[in-house]
């Protein structure tokens, strides 16, 4: 079975690109039955392929059983964004000029964040917010607000409209990330270890380029609960699961669910992550959150409560990003 | 191309068909169908669709399918396992050399394999007939050599198709394939040779379309497969139906997604009158009893005016 062919919204969790070409019946290149990576494990040398289940039992600082990643993303959608070479999600609709898109995301960076601001503070948690270097360069004070609350600036690209994608100039992508990471470094004044591509767009050499700028874990891959070892030209870095399907872009505005069924899903995803670590080792909560969607005044205590209920439990660890990574290389897991 | 496939004459279920009977009285025959697939990072293109909602590499959508195989999968199995249910895997046939420990565990399980490719990104969409042939010959090498189990069943690599496609796998030796959504029970295919039965599958119960198309929630899809449920069994008193959940570890085996299905198998498997069966199985009792009856009293079909 597979993905049929109606194009869910922006997601980009989107079923496969249909193309209706007709069969010409002279057949398909020879090549087009051929499987040059058809071999044990994966059909790319980035990581090695292990099941969760199997692997040696992580332990968190003081045994926590799960270890809360909570990571507000601060974007900036330019209003004439290209849309280069997909719209990310969240990008403009209209036709230029279309403000009332580009104001309902920036209603994130004006107000939003600070909703969440508070309900983490409230419940002892500190963040790492994916921050695009563009929001650093017209928002000093709110990168400012999120180091003094100990949150960690972890690098989102320069912008919405800069997607990382084969295609792009080798130069031109490098020039990317380093502006980008230079930028947030210099304004945090934080080392600023991890990366996520804007929209979750790779190009086939992204992770070199991140590793080589001196991040050391990336958030694009969506394949595991747990951190992973994720092979560079610049070495192994650590790959954290970044969400995407249970984010709240995702139920809320993918899928228009309620903010009662986006609470449900961080308390169902935590239950049973609980229960797992109960007896498979520690795991990972990663709650992936956009301010101009969870900061709304009727969205925030949907947070609330299901912060609430994560809190609420014995041997749970709030923790940031970098935190997560250091623990879990001091793992037999690790090697 | 032909404006009807030809693949089955018109056989209404308005209670006149021949009845069917499962084994023990059963009404329902319930079987679980989990899609163990392998999608490509960087696969060759084929004309008549992409591979990928992004340019390649798409790692989200390649990364969010990977999930399935390192996470998911371990997670559905246990739920299946604790109402003893035996998967009916619906298999990329690559999966054997990628990733054999999962091939393992359900082998362990006494799951049935049948083919759903060789890869999830190379369609059937353009071949010759030669080069479909070479597709299928390779499912039932891979699937015997492997697992030792002969393959009877078939459902199409990301439903991709060619005119020849269901002759193809009646010649070749199977028995049933899962492509067809035309009827809530078994029925014959019309093909050029061999006997092949349709064993309804369900895209309305396929997790792919509930949760990728549909957008609904977890509890919600718990909810839908326990009102599908409840309809197939009370009318299997009259005559046996199928109830099929497709799944894909990747969605199903979130840990937001698992509590909710487990739920629905528990309430399923509590009823006396299932047949907790296999796809395998419920083709070979379809064939032996009911496909004559039902290929007999179909109707043939008009052709419509142009």
């Amino acid at each position: 079975m597979s993905d049929t062919t109606k194009t869910v919204g922006g997601s980009g969790l989107q079923p496969n690109a249909q193309v209706n070409t007709p069969a010409g019946g002279a057949g398909m290149p020879a090549s087009y039955l051929q499987y040059d990576k058809r071999r044990y494990g994966m059909d790319h040398e980035r990581y090695a392929w292990s099941q969760l289940h199997t692997r040696p039992r992580v332990v968190w600082p003081n045994e926590a059983r799960v270890a809360l990643w909570v990571i507000p993303a601060l974007e900036w959608f330019p209003l004439d964004m290209k849309g280069k070479p997909f719209k990310p999600p969240g990008a403009m609709v209209t036709s230029y000029p279309d403000l009332r898109h580009y104001t309902l995301r920036d209603y994130g960076n004006r107000v939003g964040i600070f909703r969440i601001m508070q309900a983490l503070e409230a419940r002892g948690i500190k963040a790492s917010v994916a921050t695009n270097a563009a929001v650093a360069v017209r928002y000093p004070a709110l990168i400012k607000a999120c180091v003094d609350k100990g949150w960690e600036i972890l690098a989102n690209g320069l912008d919405m409209d800069h997607l990382h994608y084969e295609g792009l100039a080798l130069e031109e992508e490098r020039r990317l990330v380093t502006t980008s990471l230079d930028i947030l470094r210099r304004v945090s004044g934080q080392t600023v270890r991890g990366w996520l591509s804007p929209a979750k767009s790779e190009s086939f050499v992204t992770p070199d380029l991140v590793a080589a700028a001196g991040c050391d874990y990336l958030c694009d891959w969506v394949n595991d609960d747990m951190p992973y070892a994720f092979t560079t030209k610049s070495g192994t870095v650590t790959a954290m699961p970044h969400p995407c399907d249970i984010d709240d872009y995702q139920i809320l505005i993918n899928n228009h669910h309620t903010e009662d069924d986006f609470r449900d899903a961080l308390i169902d995803q935590f239950d049973v992550l609980y229960r797992e670590a109960a007896h498979g080792g520690g795991r990972v909560m990663a709650v992936s959150l956009h301010p101009w969607i969870t900061g709304q005044p009727y969205r925030i205590a949907a947070l609330e409560q299901a912060l609430d209920h994560i809190m609420g439990r014995k041997g749970v660890w709030a923790a940031t990003g970098a935190q997560i990574v250091d623990a879990w290389r001091a793992q037999p897991a690790a090697a | 191309m032909a404006r009807d496939p030809n693949l089955y004459d018109y056989l209404p279920n308005d209670g006149s068909r021949p009845k069917i009977t499962w084994p023990n009285g059963a009404r329902v025959a319930f079987w679980v169908a989990p899609n163990i697939e392998f999608y490509e990072l960087d696969p060759p293109k084929n004309p008549s669709r992409g591979a990928w909602a992004r340019p390649q590499p798409d790692v989200l959508n390649y990364s969010y399918r990977d999930y399935g195989n390192r996470a998911g999968f371990q997670r559905m199995m246990e739920a299946m396992d604790r109402c003893g249910i035996r998967g009916s895997v619906s298999l990329n046939v690559a999966m054997c050399e990628h990733h054999p420990e999962i091939i393992k565990a359900c082998a362990d399980r006494g799951w049935e394999f049948y083919s759903h490719g060789t890869y999830n990104t190379r369609y059937l969409f353009n071949l010759t007939e030669t080069q479909e042939r070479e597709v299928i010959q390779d499912s039932i090498d891979t699937i015997k050599k492997h697992t030792g189990q002969k393959l009877d069943g078939w459902l199409a690599p990301a439903l991709t198709y060619t005119d020849n496609t269901l002759d193809l796998v009646a010649d070749m030796g199977l028995t049933y394939v899962c492509d067809l959504f035309h009827d809530d029970q078994p029925g014959p295919v019309k093909v050029k040779k061999g006997r092949l039965a349709s064993i309804p599958y369900s895209l309305e119960m396929n997790d792919v379309i509930v949760y990728n198309i549909n957008l609904v929630s977890p509890r919600r899809y718990a909810e839908i497969l326990k009102r599908q449920f409840d309809r197939l069994y009370a009318e299997g008193a009259e005559s046996g139906t199928v109830m099929c959940i497709p799944l894909h570890p990747y969605l199903v085996g979130w840990p937001y997604r698992i509590k909710a299905f487990e739920e629905a198998l528990e309430y399923i498997c509590g009823h006396d009158k299932v047949w907790l069966a296999t796809g395998r199985e419920i083709a070979k009792h379809f064939l032996d009893n009911n496909y004559d009856g039902f290929a007999k009293a179909a109707h043939q079909v008009a052709e419509a005016p142009v």
